[in-house]
This record gives structure tokens, sequence and C-alpha cells, in this order.
């Protein structure tokens, strides 16, 4: 298939050098498989992680400590990748890099970050982040988990998160509660007393990807289990910045396989004596299809030219995120009808992909919160509450 | 051990490949290139026997200027170094030239042991680990499926029509390696970004002590008289089995030479 606008010819030699690593790793090591834990609700996280440790993928946008230390738009690309695999697999690696590794990185004590960086990097251990609760989703700052500090200095952690991504394959979780002085987050050991993460079942959506509730019953941690370098919400708020990019490039995978997918379907699939890809009406599909994905594809590369400049605002994340997971899933819900009857099989990635992109569209910020925080910046009125 | 890795840079195999229609040689400029494939096992092989035994991988490419991209794949696959034989006077090459150019390449560079893929997609001729082995008169161990080294002996399992052939020669040697011999590795991010500031040393001709005179198309032993594009598929022919359909199949083979 054409790429139209040919955006990956303004990639560095090395940024393609990343796109093909990963694209390699993903069709021997993921696409033979992908459509098998989609259908048995497994992922293979144990077996996946040290080879994507390898290739260098976790933690892959940070410095130091055993990661790769790469610009922006590198990891846009990678993300782009994984994605073209399954959302699930880029979501295990959003996870374990932005929202697990990124916060002990960004406000670890140097033990913490000596003790799990390293390991989270080369895959040995795995991270989870823990803010979302069974009563607070879009709006965070009533969460109910709390951490109280007794007498020793040692943290008692009582409460209970909901949908967290590896919560079940964890070693440590990144939780986030409430504390005297406000929101704080914890680098808490999964073996700890009193923790426990059944996994969430019947997922009809990204279903190759672990999604569990956090149980905390009287967790005792040291005082030293704190991230001492910020307070408040703009702690789990600027890991999921970090995420978000990775999303805004990550969908563009999942739009291009599902395109990839219809344009070889119509090209080859005969009806009334030709390929349906002759017909006007599927021509326009495609077209339409081809003009979004490569819109977002234009939005994601200026998006990540502006995080290594410095320069990204986060509403220019949600700009990115909203316009890109809504052209992704636009996208594959197109491709899921040229492919008829084909379409609703895991015989082809499309409704795999379209499934995955319902989950992408509610988490790291609903499109609806995305739409508001927009509305804010235009408007200078706040209409979250 | 000082081991030199012969990469060469192809056009992709998933895209249409053309020749020039002014000297009928490869539109390397048309289409992306990439690795040999094979060449990608070789690379593999040396940075093993690098692990096991010490030493140093440098990888050696003859092509034009954007034959960089190549190299720098290989260098973040782990090589140390690499040597750019490129000069305009090259283009055009055959076998038995660029085997020329390629072994005075490799004498300026010094090696214990040569390892190369044992033929490239484009050209597919296969000969020159063979001419390399004879120009630099060091043994020929071809189409290895496996590689063992020794102190200064090597051994290499060969694969054969009926099984493989074990064969035993001193350093310095040529080796050819196919692709049951191991599963290349992926570039890691940490390796793709460390082959940036690897050294690649360009060499032209009278560098590497090569005769102009002896390289480049007017030098080429065979030639490419004529070309044509390949004929559309033309539509298959349908027999009907009326109990002789076995028959029909193993005459329609004969008639292809399969049988
Ligand atoms: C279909 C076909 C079949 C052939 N069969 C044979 C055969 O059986 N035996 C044989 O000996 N030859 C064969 N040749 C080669 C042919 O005889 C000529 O020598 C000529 O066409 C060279 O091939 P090329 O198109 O690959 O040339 P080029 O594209 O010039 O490549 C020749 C070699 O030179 C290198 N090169 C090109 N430019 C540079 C540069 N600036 N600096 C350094 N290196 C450079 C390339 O990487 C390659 O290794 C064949 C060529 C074709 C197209
Ligand atoms: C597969 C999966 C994996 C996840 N992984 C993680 C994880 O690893 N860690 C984690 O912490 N969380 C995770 N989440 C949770 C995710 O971030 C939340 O689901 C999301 O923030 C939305 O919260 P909610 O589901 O409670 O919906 P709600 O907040 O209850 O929203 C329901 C609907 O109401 C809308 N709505 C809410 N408020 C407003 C408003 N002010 N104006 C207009 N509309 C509004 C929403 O947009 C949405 O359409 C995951 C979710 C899924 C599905």
């Amino acid at each position: 298939m054409d790429d139209l606008l040919r955006l990956d010819d303004q990639l560095t030699p090395e940024q393609r050098m990343i796109r093909d690593a990963v694209r390699s790793f993903v069709a021997d090591r993921v696409l033979p498989d992908v459509a098998d834990w989609f259908e048995e609700a497994v992922f293979p996280a144990r077996e996946l992680a040290p080879q994507l440790g390898a290739l260098g993928v976790l933690g892959m946008h940070l410095d130091g400590y055993g990661c790769a230390g790469l610009d922006a738009v590198s990891y846009g690309v990678a993300c782009r990748e994984l994605e073209a695999g399954d959302s699930g697999l880029r979501s295990f690696v959003s996870v374990q890099g932005s929202l697990a590794m990124f916060p002990i990185w960004k406000y670890g004590s140097e033990e913490q970050k000596q003790e799990w960086l390293p390991r989270m990097a080369a895959g040995e251990a795995i991270g989870c982040f823990g803010l979302t609760e069974p009563d607070q989703g879009s709006d965070p700052a009533g969460m109910r988990t709390i951490a109280k500090q007794d007498p020793s200095g040692d943290w008692i952690l009582n409460g209970a998160k909901m949908w967290i991504t590896n919560g079940s394959v964890a070693d440590v979780a990144i939780v986030w509660a409430q504390t005297d002085d406000g929101i704080r987050g914890f680098v808490v050991p999964t073996d700890t007393p009193g923790f426990s993460a059944p996994e969430i079942h019947k997922k009809m959506s990204l279903r190759a990807s672990v999604t569990s509730s956090l149980y905390f019953d009287d967790v005792r941690l040291p005082a030293s289990a704190v991230l001492p370098g910020v307070t408040g919400l703009k702690g789990p708020l600027s890991c999921l910045s970090e995420a978000r990019f990775g999303i805004l490039w990550g969908v563009l995978g999942a739009g291009h396989a599902c395109l990839e997918s219809a344009v070889d379907y119509a090209k080859t699939r005969l009806q009334f004596g030709k390929p349906i890809g002759a017909f006007q009406l599927t021509q326009e599909k495609l077209a339409w299809m081809a003009v979004a994905l490569e819109q977002a594809g234009l939005t994601a590369l200026h998006l990540g030219k502006l995080k290594d400049a410095g320069t990204l605002k986060p509403h220019q994340i949600s700009f990115g995120k909203l316009a890109n997971v809504r052209a992704a899933l636009d996208i594959a819900r197109q491709a899921r009808s040229v492919l008829g009857a084909n379409g609703i099989t895991l015989e082809y990635p499309v409704i795999r992909h379209m499934n995955n992109l319902e989950s992408v569209l509610t988490y790291e910020g609903t499109q609806e919160v995305h739409l508001l925080t927009l509305g804010k910046v235009l408007t200078g009125l706040d209409a979250f509450r | 051990m000082n081991i030199v890795v012969c990469v060469k840079q192809v056009p992709d195999t998933a895209t249409e490949r053309k020749l020039r229609p002014d000297d009928k040689t490869l539109d390397r400029d048309a289409v992306d290139g990439v690795v040999n494939e094979l060449d990608e096992y070789a690379v593999e092989e040396a940075l093993r026997l690098k692990e096991a035994h010490g030493g140093e991988v440098t990888v050696l490419t003859m092509g034009p200027a954007k034959a960089t991209e190549t190299i720098r794949k290989a260098l973040a696959m782990g090589a140390d170094k690499a040597v750019h034989l490129s000069d305009d006077a090259l283009h055009g090459s055959d076998a038995l030239s660029t085997s020329y150019a390629m072994a005075q390449a490799l004498k300026k560079i010094g090696f214990d042991l040569v390892i190369l893929g044992s033929e490239s997609t484009d050209a597919r001729t296969g000969v020159l680990a063979a001419m390399l082995a004879e120009r630099l008169g060091a043994p020929q161990l071809t189409l290895a499926r496996k590689v063992e080294v020794n102190g200064s002996a090597i051994a290499i399992e060969r694969i054969t029509d009926y099984g493989y052939d074990k064969v035993e020669a001193t350093l310095p040697a040529v080796v050819s390696v196919v692709e049951k011999i191991n599963e290349p590795r992926y570039p890691s991010f940490k390796g793709i970004m460390a082959a940036k500031k690897k050294p690649v040393e360009a060499l032209g001709i009278a560098d590497a002590s090569v005769d102009a005179s002896a390289v480049g198309l007017a030098a080429a032993y065979s030639e490419v008289a004529e070309f044509a594009a390949a004929p559309p598929r033309a539509a298959g022919t349908i027999v009907k089995d009326e109990g002789d359909g076995g028959v029909k199949a193993a005459d329609f083979l004969a008639s292809k030479k399969f049988i």
C-alpha cells in the first residue's frame, strides 16, 4: 500500500532504524500469535517483557539506568509500530515506560531509581500504575485510596483501584493515594502483605492485555516508599501526558493495519464480477481513511517535533489524543465494513483493532475530557464541573 | 580474533526492481536499499564468534554512498567499525572485478576471518566467497550452517543436498553462511544510538590500491546485452480430470522440465 504523503521521509536514519527494528520484532514475535492471545484473553507478559527489554523499548524515552534515551519522535514511531501489532502490546509498553518507570525516574529517590529502573528497562520487573478507582475515573481528584503515616514513620495504605493495566502481572505498582499533604505517589512491591490484584475478565476490548483491580488492605510500606519529588494531582497527570503522547502515535499503527487490510481485501474480493475496490463507494471509503490516517500522522509528527523542542503543551497532547484516536477508530470501523463478514473474524486484524480502540478512546482521558480541555483553552471557561 | 563481515546493500526485494535504460545496470537509486538478508546472518555469526572468543568485528561494504544506511544497521547490531569502499569507478563491476576490489580492501584492513552471506538477492551469483578466497590465498569454507573456531583451527558444517560435510581449515579463512546458521538479533535501540558514533572509514579505489582499469562496467567480463519487462502472467489452462488427471499433471510438469 502506498504511503500517500511519505511522512516517514521526514525521519532521521536512526528513527527509521528504530521503526524497522520494532516492525520486524512485531512481525516475528507478535503478529503470528496475537489473534490467539486476543481470543483466549491472554497476554504473555513474562515472556515478552525480556524480549522487549533487549530491544530497548521499555522506558525508551528516559535516559540513564539502562534506558535507551530516545528522542520523542523515535518514541512515537516505536509506539506506532507496536500498536500496528496490537493496542494491548503498546499499552503494556506505555504503562511500563511512561506510567511506571517515568514517575520513578522523574520523582523517585536515587534508591528507588537504582532498585527498579534497570530491572524494568530490561523487562525483568513489570510495573503498573494505579490512579483510577471504582468510583473515580475522569475525576481522580476525589480518590478514596488513602495513605496514613503511623508513629514509626511507616505508611499504611488502604483502598482500591480499578482498570489497572498489568496489575496482576506486575512486580511493582505506582499507587496514587490521598495523604494529609495531598495526593502522593507510592512505590509498592506487589508481594507486600495486604496487596492483591485480581484480573478483570469478560472484556471485549484489549483482550490481549492484562487489566486488574488492585486492593490495599492495611498495606504497610516503609517511609522510603513515597515518591519524594511530587505532591498533588500534577504527579499522575504528568505521567499521563507522557503516555498520551505514545498513544497519539500508537493509534496510527492500528489505523494503518486496518487500512492496509481493507486495501488488500478490496483489491482481491470479487463481487458483481469485479474487485470491490473498483466500486466508487469502496474507493471513497479507502480515500477518506487514507486522508484521515495521513492527517493524524502529520499531527503526531508535529507534536513530536514540539516535544523534542521542549515546547509541547498539555492541551496540545489532548488535541493529538482526541483527534488521532478518533481518526483511528473511524478508520477501523470503515475497514470493518469493507471486509464484510470477514471483517468480524480474528482471521483479519480489523475487528481486533476496532474493539481495542474503544478502550483507547476511554483510557488516558476520555474523548469528552479532552474536548473539555480544548474547550477550556478556546473559551477560558471551565466546563468540567 | 579480527573478523571482517562483508555486507551488501541490495534493493528491497519487496519492491519492484528495475534496470537503468542507459547502462543496463540495476537502478539502485530508485528503490529503498536494505541489508542483503543473508549478510545479517553473517553479521550475527561474527558477533557470536566475537562474544565467544573476543576480538573485533569490522564491516566491509562496497557500494554507492547510499549504502551507509546498511553499514549503520550492521553497526547497530553490534559490529565495532566499518570500512566503506565507494568510488564511481566501481559502478557496473561484475563478480570478478567486485571480488578483486573487495580482496584489495581486505588486504588493507587485515583479517583472521572473513564472513559473508552465501549470495546476494540482487545478483544471486553466489561466487564472491570462492573468488575472495582464491584472491586472498585463503581456504574457502562455503555454505556453512555451523561455524566453530578453536585457536587457529576452524571447522564448519557445509550444507549439501544429502546432509552436511564437515570442512576444516586453519585461519585466516573465508566463510560464507546460509540462513540455517543462526537467528540474527534485532538491532537494539541502544545499539542504534551507539552506531552513530562508531567509525566508518571511507575508501576510494586508490586508497585500496585498486586498479581503475580492472573494475567497473567497462572491465566487466559479462555484459547485459538487452532486457525486457517480464510478461504479465498469462491465464492458466484448466484441465478437466477425466480419469487421467494424474497423467496430465505429470505431462505438464515434464513439459516444464520439473520432472
Ligand atoms: C540480470 C543480471 C545478471 C548478471 N549476471 C552476472 C553474472 O552471472 N556474473 C557476473 O559476473 N556479473 C553479472 N552481472 C553484472 C553485469 O555483468 C555487469 O557487470 C553490470 O551490469 C553490473 O551489475 P549491476 O547492475 O549490479 O551494477 P551496479 O549497480 O553498479 O553494482 C555492481 C556492484 O558495484 C557496487 N557499486 C555500484 N556503485 C558503486 C560505487 N559508487 N562505489 C562502490 N561500489 C559501487 C554495487 O554495490 C555492486 O556490488 C549481471 C547483471 C545483471 C543485471
Ligand atoms: C482497558 C483499560 C485499561 C485501563 N488501564 C488503566 C491503568 O493502567 N491505570 C489507571 O489508573 N486507569 C486505567 N484505566 C482507567 C481509565 O483511565 C478510565 O476508565 C477513564 O479515566 C474513564 O474513567 P471511567 O471509566 O470511570 O469513566 P467515567 O469517568 O465514569 O466516565 C463515564 C462517561 O462520562 C463522561 N464524563 C465524565 N465526566 C464528564 C464531564 N465532566 N463532562 C462530560 N462527560 C463526562 C466520560 O467522558 C465518559 O464518557 C483503564 C481503562 C481501561 C478500559
